[in-house]
């Protein structure tokens, strides 16, 4: 064996120790107790392939240009973790996503450049383009979603023209690829591929409502692990292949998760939306809602013996995680139990309700799922529902008309009294009416909830 | 082209894989992981270090590719990190 083949194989040796590395990370990133061991494994592998890949003589683009962007991307990456506020976290997941699609698109590009010697490799160069280029765009449209820079109406018609594009962007891609076997593919045949998969990603994307977007960033999340494993494919690189497919694995995982918590396919999500089916049905109104004020629901929380917290995304919005905690404390040191029931897709994306009531240190072993929280929910005294809807609606258990029948629900009309934080009626994502508002045992406290929140702290502590 | 079916092998082997280890995540660790899962995307820089270097493009495309898969890898795990670090028990 020559030097640069012993070197070469030194080299695969090392990326399947640092594949074993990231198989155990993720593996313990799944469970509480090792999580935080998880994701150093994982970072130690990853600091294991990139150091290893520098032994290698043959790399070819300029030394100072690679050690510049690590300095910048690392900079950049660090800046922005160490500032992020966690309410802005959904956002800043879309973003990196983006980023790694990005990383993946450029890599293909470059690959094109080279000069493919089969068929085959283009059909890869362009099916990693694609992906990558549509985690990518569709990525920071999600970003400009989720931090509300971005508003556009799903019914209109930039949505409708770049929803075109995308189907488009698909066919050019399948058309392309088929027609490579008969002849390689020239530099504007290509330019054409990068510029319609950009586009296409903003379509992707674009017609998904707020609602939806903890289906579509878990989907990116598996698809920028898909885009490296292709690129893994095209360099021949077994740890880009192995460490990908696990992104791609948990990213689809948790998109099945969310579609699941919303009783609806993915195809459903991604490709119809809630718009088409919510026409034929328009539950009518019963009675009146019944409001309370804040010194009145003091005075039911200060004797019930055990109280039950509902967030959503209205909490995020309101900031009031800090003042939910202390509330909760103010209860529990005047005797009474208190849990906080999390729906899976309540909030902009998986876990998100987790994420800004541990902000809060909110411990987590009082959170609890809708399955085991619905059978005893007879023995709650008081729901307290803090701006979610549309997971609390009994519509989805009781009325099959509606858009949302079927979805589970954390079914707080079965407490003995709910307390519903509202700013006003408007109905939820769904654009669905809640007739939970309307049951006997329910009493709204509108008004923004960290100031309803805040004022029953207050009134706790005279 | 046997080495792409063997690869090709190894992706759906780890595709499963990964189904199997993380079939089971708690809700508590759904951003978490996807923020760590997010991270490990960024092994993308790997690939980004043995592309061609033969022309200017290249090495601009190069280079981008790097900067934006290490801000992917720093970012992500660093933030995940920091995430982790605030879920307490009881």
């Amino acid at each position: 064996m020559s030097m640069l083949e012993n070197i070469s194989t030194f080299q695969n040796l090392i990326y399947i120790a640092s594949s074993i590395l990231f198989i155990s990370g993720i593996k313990m990133l799944g469970k509480e107790e090792t999580a935080v061991k998880g994701n150093f494994l994982s970072a130690l592998a990853m600091f294991i392939a990139v150091l290893i890949t520098f032994i290698d003589p043959k790399i070819e683009v300029n030394i100072y240009l690679i050690f510049a962007g690590i300095g910048v991307g690392a900079l950049i990456g660090s800046l922005i973790a160490l500032k992020v506020k966690m309410t802005s976290i959904p956002e800043m997941v879309a973003l990196f996503n983006g980023f790694g699609g990005l990383a993946t698109f450029f890599i293909a590009w470059s690959e094109f450049n080279s000069v493919p010697d089969n068929a085959f490799q283009y059909v890869l160069i362009m099916i990693t383009t694609y992906i990558g280029g549509i985690t990518f765009s569709g990525s920071i449209v999600a970003y400009g979603k989720l931090s509300e820079k971005l508003k556009i109406q799903k019914t209109s018609l930039i949505t409708k023209l770049f929803t075109t594009i995308f189907y488009l962007s698909l066919i050019y891609l399948i058309y392309s690829a088929s027609i490579t076997y008969l002849i390689p593919p020239s530099f504007d045949f290509f330019t054409i591929l990068l510029i319609f998969t950009l586009l296409g990603g903003i379509g992707f994307v674009m017609p998904i409502g707020g609602g939806d977007m903890p289906v579509v960033i878990s989907l990116l999340n598996s698809f920028s692990g898909i885009a490296a494993a292709f690129a893994g494919l095209l360099l021949t690189n077994n740890v880009l292949i192995v460490a990908g497919s696990l992104v791609g694995a948990s990213g689809l995982i948790l998109t099945i998760i969310m579609a699941k918590a919303m009783n609806r396919s993915i195809g459903n999500i991604l490709f119809i939306g809630y718009a088409s089916s919510s026409s034929n049905s328009k539950s009518e109104e019963v009675g009146e809602v019944k409001p309370i004020n804040v010194s009145d629901a003091y005075l039911i929380l200060e004797n019930a013996s055990s109280v039950l917290v509902i967030p959503g995304y209205g909490m995020a919005v309101a900031q009031a995680q800090h003042v939910v905690r202390e509330l909760g404390e103010l209860l529990e040191s005047n005797g009474t139990e208190v849990k906080y029931g999390i729906h899976p897709v309540a909030g902009r994306m998986p876990g998100h309700m987790n994420v800004l009531l541990a902000e809060a240190n909110v411990p987590y072993d009082v959170l609890v799922e809708p399955d085991d929280v619905n059978p005893m929910m007879d023995t709650v005294d008081v729901a307290v529902v803090i701006g979610a809807n549309d997971v609390v609606n009994p519509s989805a258990t009781e009325e099959p008309g509606s858009p949302i029948y079927g979805m589970p629900i954390i079914e707080v009309h079965n407490a003995k009294t709910v307390f519903v934080l509202k700013r006003s009626m408007s109905s939820g994502f769904a654009g669905v009416q809640n007739p939970l508002f309307f049951k006997e045992n329910a009493r709204m406290l509108f008004g923004d909830a960290k100031e309803s929140i805040g004022g029953l702290v207050s009134e706790f502590k005279e | 082209m046997e080495v792409y079916a063997l690869l090709g092998f190894v992706l759906i082997l780890s595709i499963y894989l990964g189904l199997e280890l993380i079939s089971k995540v708690p809700s508590t660790l759904h951003t978490p992981l996807m923020s760590g899962a997010n991270a490990i995307s960024g092994v993308a820089l790997v690939g980004a270090l043995v592309l061609g270097g033969d022309n200017q493009l290249q090495n601009i495309l190069a280079f981008l590719a790097v900067t934006f898969a290490s801000i992917n890898v720093f970012g992500g795990y660093l933030v995940t990190n920091r995430m982790l670090k605030m879920f307490k028990k009881k």
